[in-house]
């Protein structure tokens, strides 16, 4: 009797939860879902519609062939696909660099640092844009892919810390034997520590990866050129710049975000076992 | 070995201060005060002692063709007087065209300047410790060290030389030299009325701070708008850190319940919102909620959700927590069903053996657990919410401007968190760099304050080598 109750209750509870996760689930993908939808949708082509299915519907490829033949996608997408390359390999050296001699060396100047740091972190990145810019302009390098690329991996040593959180935890038995070998600091890093730290390089290559490819307010101060933008300012400016931008483009932008969600999605797909492995091992300790 | 390096570090370090350098140096050393390089030139430190001279050559050429004009400028007590015009010159009777002062470059290029002094003081200390060192060796009988020896120490003991040296030229060039001269700006009069080069701009003392902080009359003062924003920044960034929270807590436990099937069916429903840049999602939620946009034509309603004015705007300020619910549960979700599978299985034991119900382990075990370990995070979430400039911008841009006293000026809308206002007054049609400076300053300190107290608090500041 009591076993039948037990086991009822615990069918009820269960199919709440189904019922509550399968609501959730579907409010999360209806906006994804209506973002595919749109992307895929010829007619009408106007941003504003009154119906989710209107009677002249007709879908096919269309916007996607209007996105790579009358914008620059193309373009900005060799431009984005650069700057997210050359930046990413900067920052993920530079913040290996930096985790490696604030965990594992010790030296006078070390905590005094590790402040300073934190404290250049706390100010808001867009305070200084303007700053940025004239520098920048001094050097003789706004509108150019390198200004951008300096940008975005000069203040990349700031996210040090996950890196360092993993370099921390790392046995230090395992280089006293090699420095007991004889072998020199930069052998210990390149030959012990780096091999041990690969999830920690995927991630951070990952994340410096993905920033280009969000980021459009720097990329708005910097860059004015219409070639050399990036697929995130290019979107943006699509349905943003005028005032009928919206209804005219608002399919062929719906486009433009599947093809950079659809780049990103592969990228973390095959990436994703050192991802998690990542944010869990360095991230979060209490 | 840590250790050991640190020892090290400090045998050779204290005795070569600056100072004690020059009281009992040698005549070698106390020459390289003026000419650096000299001592180990003498001492046959040949490469040494050629790039000290040339860093100190570079480095005078530098002050004295561009430099020491910007400093001179900078102490002067004003940022230029001299606009560009036409001066009539008295011996030739004709008008010249004079390129006058910018008080913008003025005072970018003197703080360029005075980091570049900083970093070659630096250069120049480094130079007297090393003939110093060389006097101390030769004193007790040793050799000096040749340049092969030397660059041994570079990647040895003192390794992290030159690692640290290309990341910090990042940093000092786009993030310390900007981020100075942002806050000079605060204390300047830096705005549409004073652009160079048609108009200069000048310092005021603390008079941007008086005006932000101040409700003298109306059009000069801003106390009454600073109010607003920063108490809508702090109620939406309380909101935003925890909804996402506690609703990504639950859809993970939920996911994790016991008899649950087809778990990674559901992990990916949330996950895919991620994988969509947060600026497209915004920009699409953003014409969704539109007056003209899909919602309101599928409800037949409408409703300005992202517009509406009454009650303070409280409409669009719930939607815009509500979007961000929308982004944010999908990487909490992830986060914390990574750490709930930590939690170790003897509390959940011992409670079901005590015979407590699920809701009492929740707040029992997961919950205490949950909160220790991730305090930090939670406190970095609040901060990166303070200073969460997308959703706000994209989804209302600040918006709207509700009939509540703004300030004349201030330039603030309803929705406005301290870093979109900082960003409207920058890139206005009027900008008022000024006061976006002062705003940044009241930014940093909120964050430092709110950062330093809970990273000294937990123990991951204490512990750190604990693993080790």
């Amino acid at each position: 009797m009591t076993k039948t109750l037990r086991t009822l209750r615990k069918n009820a509870a269960n199919a709440l939860t189904y019922a509550l996760l399968a609501t959730l689930g579907v409010l999360w993908v209806l906006p994804i879902a209506y973002l595919v939808y749109t992307a895929f949708r010829v007619t009408p082509s106007t941003g504003i519609i009154n119906s989710l299915f209107p009677s002249d519907l007709q879908m096919g490829f269309s916007n996607f062939s209007r996105l790579f033949s009358d914008t620059m996608f193309l373009r900005w997408l060799g431009n984005t696909l650069l700057v997210s390359v050359c930046s990413c390999a900067l920052t993920t050296l530079f913040i290996l660099m930096v985790s490696y001699a604030l965990s594992r060396l010790r030296f006078k100047l070390r905590k005094p640092i590790m402040n300073v740091l934190l404290v250049l972190g706390m100010f808001p990145g867009f305070m200084s844009m303007i700053a940025v810019y004239f520098i920048l302009k001094a050097m003789g390098l706004t509108n150019s892919l390198l200004a951008l690329i300096l940008v975005y991996s000069g203040s990349g040593a700031l996210s040090y810390y996950i890196c360092k959180g993993f370099f921390d935890t790392i046995p230090r038995a395992m280089e006293e034997a090699a420095i007991l070998d004889g072998a020199s600091q930069p052998i210990v890093f390149w030959k012990i520590i780096l091999p041990l730290a690969k999830p920690i390089i995927v991630y951070t290559v990952l994340t410096s990866f993905i920033s280009p490819w969000c980021d459009f307010i720097f990329v708005n101060t910097i860059i004015s050129d219409r070639n050399l933008y990036t697929v995130s300012l290019g979107l943006y400016k699509m349905i943003n710049a005028e005032k009928n931008s919206f209804n005219d483009n608002f399919t062929v932008f719906c486009a433009g975000a599947f093809v950079v969600g659809a780049i990103i999605v592969t990228l973390f797909m095959s990436m994703q076992r050192y991802y998690v492995e990542g944010v869990t091992s360095g991230a979060v300790k209490g | 070995m840590g250790k050991r390096t640190q020892k090290t570090a400090r045998k050779f370090d204290t005795p070569h201060k600056v100072f004690k350098a020059f009281r009992h140096g040698s005549p070698l050393t106390r020459l390289s005060f003026l000419v650096m390089g000299f001592g180990q030139m003498a001492r046959g430190q040949l490469a040494k002692g050629l790039l000290y001279m040339l860093l100190q050559t570079a480095f005078t050429l530098f002050m004295i063709l561009f430099g020491g004009r910007y400093i001179a400028h900078l102490f002067s007590g004003n940022l230029g007087a001299q606009l560009s015009g036409e001066i009539w010159n008295e011996e030739l009777q004709i008008f010249e065209k004079v390129q006058g002062d910018n008080s913008f470059l003025i005072l970018l290029y003197g703080v360029i300047s005075l980091v570049a002094i900083v970093l070659f003081l630096v250069v120049w200390a480094a130079n007297i410790k090393g003939s110093y060192e060389n006097d101390i060796r030769l004193k007790n009988g040793e050799r000096v060290r040749t340049f092969k020896e030397d660059l041994r120490t570079a990647i040895n003991e003192r390794f992290h030389i030159p690692l640290l040296v290309l990341p910090f030229t990042g940093l000092i060039v786009f993030t310390v030299l900007p981020l100075v001269f942002m806050v000079l700006i605060a204390f300047t009069n830096y705005d549409y009325a004073h652009m160079p080069p048609g108009k200069l701009f000048d310092w005021v003392g603390l008079a941007n701070f008086k005006t932000l902080f101040s409700l003298s009359g109306g059009a000069t003062g801003f106390a009454f708008v600073f109010l607003r924003v920063l108490l809508w920044t702090f109620v939406w960034a309380f909101f935003a850190t925890f909804t996402n929270y506690f609703l990504g807590l639950i859809v993970a436990l939920l996911i994790q319940k016991k008899g649950i099937r087809l778990k990674a069916l559901w992990r990916t429903l949330f996950v895919i919102a991620i994988a969509v840049p947060q600026f497209v999602t915004l920009l699409l939620m953003q014409k969704i909620l539109d007056g003209d946009g899909i919602l309101n034509k599928l409800l037949g309603t409408n409703i300005l959700w992202l517009a509406d004015q009454r009650y303070f705007s409280l409409l669009p300020r719930v939607m815009i927590i509500l979007v961000n619910i929308w982004i944010g549960v999908p990487y909490t979700l992830l986060m914390c069903s990574g750490i709930l599978m930590n939690i170790p299985a003897d509390y959940y034991e011992a409670a079901r053996i005590d015979g407590a119900s699920p809701v009492r382990i929740f707040f029992a075990v997961t919950l205490p657990y949950m909160l220790h370990v991730t305090t930090p995070y939670l406190i970095t979430q609040f901060v990166g919410n303070i200073n969460n400039f997308n959703v706000i911008w994209l989804l209302t841009g600040g918006g709207p401007v509700d009939n509540v006293y703004y300030g004349g000026g201030s330039q603030a809308q309803s929705t406005d968190l301290l870093v979109t206002w900082l960003y409207r007054l920058t890139t206005d049609q009027n900008p008022k760099y000024n006061v976006a400076s002062v705003i940044g300053i009241v930014i940093f300190v909120i964050s430092a304050v709110l950062s330093l107290v809970t990273y000294n608090r937990t123990s991951a500041s204490k512990n750190e080598g604990e693993f080790q």
